[in-house]
């Protein structure tokens, strides 16, 4: 069995049969199917509803003390909100303060659903670019719905950028064009990409870990170090997918 | 098997634009010391700005990553 799988390359190397793109497979647990359309409750719902409980539960029971000294738990709590509310001030000012509860429901969801994506034999559900890029859909939308709103027709002037020559205006603003379209496919590809690939490494590291018998301590070593290192990813790309929402926002708040 | 050779050297080709991303984050890190080096008290400003520019280039990387796994799986 070692000969067979080490020197099958195009396996991906799992030991044990044991496929690095198993682990993201859709499996339905309630199935249910309305005509063509196939809406069957899902191990990526099963997780998502997961995620927002524990959310809930971590923002709900420890601030219904509303201590004036904080406990742990509602520490924690509070921090959370800390983090997203600088982060919402420092990147689109005063006037993104409305827009608070969307980005600390986008950043919770995303960091509770990347770090629960650690946890062995669970499903990451960020690791599917149809979660991902809806959410940044959602973002791209509702940003240049915003703009539109606040500064009607004249948010195309965010596509001339000022102080440019008129000559070279049609290349500048087609390429302002590009790059604003290109925002949610390379928010969606960023998470996605980050999550499946780190899945995917782990998955294949453990397979050499079995395949090498007792030489297998040093991938294993280097097992421990990645899952440190994919931590340290979850959060941040968390982190980064809520930033960049924020600072399109101020985009759209601001016109640059 | 013969595509199945093609295959692996496909993948093999496709990682080779992990070199790039390298290059990208080795210049973002050493513009960050480079920086404090000259201005220490720039540290906080910089602060978590660092981490969205090592975010974005490192997923370059992953985007070469990503098209060598397509073709590893999905064909």
């Amino acid at each position: 069995m070692a000969e067979q799988t080490s020197t099958n390359g195009g396996d991906g190397g799992g030991g044990f049969g044991l496929h690095p793109m198993e682990q993201f497979e859709l499996s339905p647990i309630v199935p249910i199917q309305i005509g063509d359309l196939n809406l069957s409750f899902t191990n990526s719902s099963l997780w998502m509803v997961i995620a927002v409980a524990i959310i809930s539960a971590l923002m709900m029971l420890p601030t219904r003390g509303r201590a004036l000294i904080p406990g742990r738990a509602q520490a924690a709590a509070e921090m959370l909100y800390e983090v997203v509310a600088n982060m919402l001030r420092d990147s689109a000012g005063k006037e993104g303060r409305q827009y608070f509860p969307f980005v600390f429901c986008l950043f919770s969801f995303l960091l509770i659903g990347n770090l629960q994506g650690l946890i062995p034999g669970s499903f990451t559900f960020t690791s599917h670019i149809v979660v991902t890029f809806a959410l940044a859909a959602v973002v791209f939308l509702g940003t240049t719905a915003i703009g539109f709103a606040r500064h009607g027709i004249g948010f195309l002037k965010f596509f001339a950028p000022e102080g440019a020559p008129s000559w070279s205006l049609p290349l500048l603003v087609l390429i302002e064009l590009i790059s604003y379209l290109s925002r949610p496919v390379s928010l969606a590809l960023r998470l996605f990409a980050n999550m499946l690939v780190g899945h995917a490494l782990l998955k294949t590291l453990a397979g050499f870990v079995f395949v090498l018998g007792i030489a297998g301590v040093i991938p294993l070593a280097g097992l421990v170090a990645i899952t440190a290192l994919e931590v340290l990813i979850a959060i941040l790309q968390a982190y980064v997918f809520a930033i960049l929402s924020c600072i399109y926002l101020n985009d759209a708040l601001h016109m640059h | 098997m013969e595509t199945e050779a093609a295959k692996l050297i496909g993948a093999g080709l496709a990682a080779i634009g992990v070199t790039g991303a390298g290059i990208g984050v080795g210049n973002v890190w050493a513009s960050y010391y480079n920086a404090i080096a000259r201005n220490p008290s720039a540290k906080n400003d910089i602060g978590a700005n660092i981490w969205i520019g090592f975010a974005v280039t490192e997923a370059i990387a992953l985007y070469a990553l990503i098209v060598a796994l397509i073709v590893l799986f999905a064909f």
